[in-house]
């Protein structure tokens, strides 16, 4: 198992490289110069402007502006925010809780949704569970999640007035009532994003099940006099899961996606919040830095997927 | 799977009775009527495909005229879909929206075949180094965080685009190319895993004993039989494209704010959903009608086009 993690984070590093070549090649083939302001305020002359590009090293030729990069954000030297006037790692370490938060409660959220119903589904299929689940599904996926967004703030904020829809990150209450506010304002984001993964994952889980459920050792089980509930939980669910994982792997990086688009909704001080404004405001050092933590963590996952892969299935980790 | 399918359609009927022959166009139609939401969809994708290309025809509201007598106004006969802070009639620029989004789903579909179906047809075709080169550059850009680098490329090359094509197309350009290239790589491993266990197959093996070429072999005999799959992936990706572009619009970063795309309408409308209801869902509708439809059409075209399922 040990050897079979290491040898897939050694797959990670090459692809966490190839992202940052990707990102690096992008910026330095796009249009327009981080001194541009410099180049048409007429108070710096141009001596100065040339000595800043020679300092910052814009003028040397790309694979060593890359290498330069790579070597400085290794070292843990993210550059300096041109807009909040702080070191961009020390920006990014302040938004991405708020924005882990949000997704693991919505990625629980979706699991604790998809896996019964899909369940469920599977092995009744056709009942009028299954076609009022799947049709559910359909619709689910097929609403975005901006617009599932606004209809929740329609509804559960300006209709009934129950919920806040702008997030707060400086919650003034403490103790009980701090955690109060703060699930009471998380609940509709998460449930817009969860609701979305869960319609998604619930076909795949229903899917998959239903591929397994009539595979011969199934009906041995089956025939051996075990119960339903152990039939299904034991011996069908573990394997159905297995393609489920890479299903839900691969869906990682639109996750991150839908994240950006609620944080941008709800107003949550978050990682895609941080984006948005940075590339609005043309803060180059921080949308390098947030689109590159975002790649490592798809990566990350991807990585957590695979091993979660080889536990379930243990014939994948000797191979 | 413990055989519950037949091994083909036609091991069960009767031989002798000579059936008519029929083009496998009009089976695939056939069996996609058998699938009564996505027949309905299409017509309903139709119909409002139908209003967005002739619609602007019929109704002549300009989507700038102003109506300072009606700001904000919901629904009514004067203005069919209600009015917004401008008092700009939101039916003329929702039929005009429309057909930038569905042209931005059409193109960027187009692109996304293109470039899958060629990266796959080559991997799948000379295996080897070139085919894992490929595929390691598929895994890459499935590993890629899209949303991020969708607004960055448009961040970057905006300006740029801008100058060269004129705003609208240079816009249209860019946005079709980035959702479009960013949504290729799913074709091409399913063309790229088709090439593979249809260039073993005997018909192919017997057109690569006639002598036919490489070329010859793809185009006129592997080609064909893994289209299937790809068009039902292509009809995904319109539905994932007009939500990629609307997505962009919503956050402020897709088409700028005089062309009113469907997600451009519903961004602007955020700040008056309080006041002005109908402003908001009117959009958020249409793009929710046509992604169900088009998913639902998606998944009659996967069933009509199994082979291997009986229907």
């Amino acid at each position: 198992m040990l050897n079979y993690v290491l040898r897939r984070l050694l797959i990670a590093l090459p692809s966490l490289l190839g992202i940052s070549v990707v990102l690096f090649t992008v910026l330095a083939l796009a249009p327009g110069d981080p001194f541009e302001e410099l180049a048409t305020n007429p108070n710096v002359p141009p001596e100065v402007r040339m000595a800043l590009r020679a300092q910052f090293g814009l003028d040397d030729p790309i694979w060593q502006r890359y290498l330069h990069w790579l070597g400085s954000m290794l070292k843990g030297d993210w550059g300096f925010s041109f807009v909040s006037r702080i070191n961009v790692d020390q920006l990014i370490g302040q938004r991405i809780p708020v924005t882990l938060a949000v997704i693991g409660a919505s990625q629980i959220l979706a699991l604790a949704i998809a896996l019964p119903v899909g369940i469920l589904a599977a092995v009744k299929p056709y009942s009028w569970f299954d076609r009022i689940a799947s049709s559910l599904a359909f619709v689910g996926f097929s609403l975005p999640t901006f617009f599932t967004g606004i209809l929740f703030i329609l509804l559960f904020s300006i209709e009934l007035g129950w919920l806040p829809f702008v997030f707060r990150a400086d919650l003034t209450e403490t103790g009980w009532a701090w955690w109060r506010e703060n699930i009471k304002q998380s609940i509709m984001p998460v449930a817009v994003l969860g609701l979305f993964q869960a319609a998604s994952w619930m076909r795949y889980v229903r899917s998959s099940v239903l591929d397994v459920i009539r595979l011969d050792y199934v009906t041995t089980a089956r025939s051996k006099g075990l119960t339903e509930r152990v039939v299904i939980n034991k011996h069908v669910v573990r394997n159905a899961l297995i393609p489920v994982v890479t299903l839900i792997a691969l869906q990682l990086p639109q996750l991150f996606g839908g994240a950006i688009v609620t944080e941008q909704i709800f107003r949550i001080p978050g990682i895609g919040s941080l984006l948005i404004d940075a590339i609005l405001r043309n803060d180059t050092p921080v949308v390098m830095a947030v689109t590159f933590v975002l790649s490592a963590l798809v990566i990350l996952f991807n990585l957590l997927a695979d091993v979660i892969y080889g536990w379930l299935d243990p014939r994948i980790s000797y191979r | 799977m413990a055989g519950s399918t037949p091994a083909s359609a036609i091991a069960s009927q009767p031989l002798g009775k000579a059936t008519a022959s029929v083009s496998p166009w009009a089976e695939a139609w056939r069996r996609f009527k058998r699938h009564r939401l996505a027949y309905w969809s299409l017509w309903v994708l139709a119909l409002l495909a139908l209003a967005v290309l002739l619609g602007p025809l019929v109704y002549k509201v300009g989507i700038n005229d102003v109506d300072f007598k009606a700001r904000l106004a919901p629904p009514s006969t004067t203005h069919l879909m209600g009015t917004d802070d401008l008092g700009r009639d939101l039916l003329a620029r929702m039929l005009y929206g429309g057909r930038i989004s569905l042209a931005v789903g059409v193109a960027a579909m187009l692109m996304a075949l293109t470039v899958g179906v060629v990266i796959g047809a080559v991997a799948g075709i000379s295996g080897g180094w070139v085919d894992a080169a490929l595929m390691w550059l598929t895994d890459l850009f499935l590993s890629l965080p899209q949303l991020p680098l969708l607004l960055l490329l448009i961040f970057l090359f905006r300006e740029a685009l801008k100058q060269m094509f004129g705003l609208e197309l240079g816009i249209f350009i860019l946005i079709v190319a980035v959702i479009g290239g960013f949504r290729w790589m799913p074709v091409a491993r399913l063309v790229r895993a088709q090439f593979f266990s249809l260039r073993e197959k005997e018909f192919v093996e017997a057109a690569r004993a006639l002598g036919a070429s490489v070329p010859r072999q793809v185009v006129r005999h592997i080609l064909p039989n893994s289209l299937g799959p790809v068009i039902v992936a292509g009809t995904i990706d319109v539905a994932a494209a007009i939500i990629a572009e609307s997505t962009l619009s919503f956050l402020g970063l897709g088409f700028p704010p005089d062309i009113p795309t469907w997600g451009r309408i519903l961004y602007d409308s955020r700040d008056f959903m309080d006041i002005a209801m109908h402003w908001a869902l009117f959009p958020g509708l249409a793009i929710f009608i046509t992604v169900l439809t088009i998913n639902f059409i998606g998944d009659g075209l996967r069933d009509a086009l199994d082979p291997r399922r009986v229907l």
